[in-house]
């Protein structure tokens, strides 16, 4: 019954979701006492298709083998916490939780959007439902994640192993809610070009949502690099993988969209490339969901994929993309372009700033389908860390420079002298980073020696302007600004120390053998088996000493039986000063086994950056909302 | 040289079919470092560079797949043996076609991949020029 529920569930959310475009196209074409219906509709539509996917969640915790995705996903024995996560961790899962944002999110702006024209509002929500009512289709058409099988198996396949983590609980959540929660800027763009409505009351309105949708995509990234650098039990943390690279894409997008609808904002310039901006954050969500879904690439990611399915999205995303560019092309002369600028000011270095991160998203995109291209000429290539380290690390490099400038310039205009007087402080600090980080390690390559050296600067400069403010009188998005761009530069400061810095040994060890890594030296101390709620495992006992103190680090070799899998469980330590990674490997049959350890200084950094920036992000967008909320009570009060 | 290259042929292809659980020990240098660490160093950068052909998306410096294994065995013995990088790369890529290796080719139909970041750059100059007042009041 559950299952049945979950789907008429979804279907009658897919009409609404026709039923609030058509409203909407009614009330924009001048129907009366249509458009006050368009926001409930949005509401209990999200109501409807989050009823749906809590009952899928129900299914998976009853482990229902009658339901065919339960059945090729789960198993009755699994822990009950990957039960619940299970359900988003396959292909109709993912994509009902997709929509599930995407209706949420609608709702969300039909609930608490108060400053946008009625009209536009209209327009906007109009424009979410032909978003959802697509993905509907793709759902229920291709995609049923409540199919039935029957006669029902009496076990499920289950879950894949390296999915068998907390991460999974948290990050595809985190991450979709800001994925595809970044399909609010698209339809607000489309909405303000339909209403012609693009200016700085509609840069306002739109700005909470973006910095909203930011802030968890930054979240769901940071997260999911820290679980591929624990779980997959090598110590990578990015592998510019198609999948990173399909988040990482909407992540640049949006970033420059934060950056630029400021400038609308606060200035009324950039419109035309604001909205923009806005049509392509949310164009790269799509076509991530395209590269994952369709499995047209090949990715850790890609579970259960099917051509067929890949298609549909295909036309789906060439009907958005294709329709939104089309409006655009429509409207843009009605929409001027606004002020222009100095070259140096605020809005200049902001220009910089959107100019770098658009190219370094074409760059990332290029990159990511080029081989899609080349196998269309029959050679298949593959392009992966040289080539996107090459191109991307230089112009990350330059873009932390505008960064570190950007906010110590005025708005309008200012003078260069002033500028450079600005930055001696942060500059002269990173000079002489460059020059102890190279007399100190003397052999570093080059890109992690300027980022290192960038670090310091870009983190004297994030600071600099909250320098000789009163800090308790500080608008609250000033903080976040400087906390978000300090957040980079401790980021930068991690990765730059993990790939200079960091030290490997790979050995096949005896039980009472001593080893070292870095500043440690660890003992083998034992092997002995271990069970888990469903899997047995080799769990290996290693002291670590450093000084006078030692800890005991226990790596796991795990043995799954359903399905079938060996993973391995990296043991890591946490220092002040970096992390202690080791793994156990297989055994040589002569009484020997391999460890892999690694001494990784100060890599935690890089998450607790992007931590950092988030909560910058937060901290903007409470000082928006509230700044907002004052401004319309001190309207109404008159 | 000959039939070393042969046998290593072989082994490759015997852990391709018996790819989940393989009764072979690991070959000698699969999970055991050099023991000059600039020979180390320079075999690493280059197994970061080249793809597990049984993998999804993963490098052989970091998969457990037994065919990653042989190749990192591979690559360290040549590296030891006093080969360059650059003619491991060429080699495996003679026998396993460019897939094998992460850093693409320059070669005609990757120099759009290449000039991108250069004409990318000077487009949005291009673009970007109309939205500054460049003559001084």
């Amino acid at each position: 019954m559950i299952a049945e529920f979950g789907l008429a569930a979804l279907w009658l959310a897919a009409a609404l979701s026709l039923l609030q475009l058509g409203f909407g196209v009614a009330a924009l074409r001048g129907g009366e006492g249509f458009a006050s219906s368009v926001r409930p509709i949005a509401v209990v539509q999200a109501v409807l298709v989050g009823a749906a996917f809590l009952a899928l969640i129900q299914l998976f915790l009853r482990t229902d083998l009658s339901v065919a995705l339960v059945a090729e996903n789960s198993h009755s024995q699994k822990p009950l916490l990957y039960k619940f996560a299970g359900t988003w961790g396959n292909h109709e899962g993912s994509m009902l939780l997709w929509v599930t944002v995407l209706a949420i999110a609608g709702a969300a702006v039909a609930l608490f959007e108060r400053s946008l024209k009625e009209r536009t509002l209209v327009a906007t929500l109009a424009a979410q439902a032909a978003i959802g009512l697509g993905f509907y289709a793709f759902l229920l058409f291709a995609s049923n994640p409540f199919a039935r099988l029957n006669p029902a198996p009496p076990q499920g396949n289950g879950l894949n192993p390296l999915l068998q983590d907390p991460g999974l609980a948290f990050h595809p959540p985190t991450l979709y809610l800001g994925y595809v929660g970044i399909s609010i800027a698209f339809s607000f763009a489309v909405g303000a070009l339909i209403t012609r409505d693009v200016g700085p009351a509609f840069a306002k309105a739109m700005r909470p949502w973006v910095l909203a949708a930011w802030i968890l995509l930054t979240l769901g990234i940071t997260a999911g690099s820290y679980w591929a650098y624990y779980e997959l039990g090598w110590g990578g943390w990015w592998f510019w993988d198609p999948v990173e690279n399909a988040s990482l894409m909407p992540w640049l997008a949006a970033t420059a969209l934060l950056h630029s609808v400021t400038v609308l904002a606060t200035r009324d310039g950039l419109r035309a490339w604001t909205v923009m901006l806005a049509v392509v954050a949310f164009s790269m969500s799509m076509v991530g969901t395209f590269l994952v879904r369709s499995g047209i690439l090949t990715s850790v990611h890609s579970f259960a994929v099917d051509p067929r399915r890949g298609a549909f999205i295909l036309i789906l995303l060439a009907l958005y993309i294709g329709g939104a560019l089309i409006l655009f092309g429509a409207r843009v002369g009605t929409v001027k372009e606004g002020s222009t600028f100095e070259p140096v000011s605020r809005e200049g270095a902001l220009v910089l700033n959107n100019l770098l991160l658009c190219v370094i998203l074409a760059l990332v995109f290029i990159g990511t389908i080029y081989p899609l291209i080349t196998e269309a000429f029959g050679t298949k290539l593959s392009i992966g860390p040289p080539y996107f380290n090459s191109v991307v690390g230089p112009i990350a490099l330059a873009l932390a420079l505008a960064m570190a400038a950007g906010p110590l310039m005025r708005w309008r205009r200012d003078r260069l002298f002033e500028v450079v007087r600005r930055l001696a402080l942060p500059g002269g600090l990173m000079a002489v980073a460059l020059v102890l980080v190279f007399v100190l390690a003397p052999g570093i390559r080059v890109l992690p020696l300027l980022g290192l050296a960038l670090a310091f600067g870009v983190g004297a400069a994030s600071l600099a302007p909250l320098w000789k403010r009163n800090l308790r009188r500080t608008p609250l998005f000033i903080w976040g600004m400087a906390v978000s761009h300090l957040g980079i530069g401790v980021s930068l400061a991690g990765m730059a120390a993990e790939s200079a810095f960091s030290k490997e040994r790979l050995v096949a060890a005896r039980l009472g053998e001593t080893v070292s890594v870095g500043p440690y030296a660890i003992r083998f101390e034992s092997v002995d088996p271990v069970a888990g709620p469903n899997w047995t495992a080799i769990e290996g006992k290693l002291t670590a000493s450093r000084g006078g103190g030692s800890f005991v680090l226990r790596p796991q070799a795990r043995m799954f039986s359903a399905p079938p899998t060996e993973t391995s469980e990296a043991a890591i330590a946490t220092r002040l000063d970096g992390q202690l990674y080791t793994v156990l490997g297989k055994p040589d049959g002569a009484g020997r086994w391999q460890l892999r350890l690694w001494w990784k200084p100060f890599v935690t950094l890089i998450w607790l950056g992007g931590a950092m920036v988030a909560v910058g992000g937060l901290l903007a967008l409470i000082g928006r909302v509230r700044r907002e909320r004052r401004a319309r009570r001190a309207e109404e009060g008159e | 040289m000959r039939p070393w290259r042969h046998s290593i042929a072989v082994l490759l292809l015997v852990s391709t079919a018996t790819l989940a659980q393989s009764s072979l020990p690991p070959a000698r240098y699969a999970n055991t470092q050099l023991e000059d660490p600039r020979q180390e160093a320079e075999a690493k950068a280059l197994m970061e560079t080249l793809r597990c052909l049984v993998c999804q998306g993963q490098s052989i410096a970091d998969s457990d797949a037994d065919l990653a294994g042989d190749m990192r065995s591979l690559v360290r013995q040549r590296i030891k043996a006093g080969e360059r990088p650059e003619a491991i790369r060429a080699w495996l890529i003679e026998r396993y076609g460019e897939w094998v290796s992460y850093s693409p080719p320059l070669e005609p139909l990757t120099w759009p991949l290449w000039a991108a970041p250069v004409v990318l750059l000077l487009a949005g100059l291009w673009l970007a020029r109309g939205r500054f007042r460049l003559k001084r009041r």
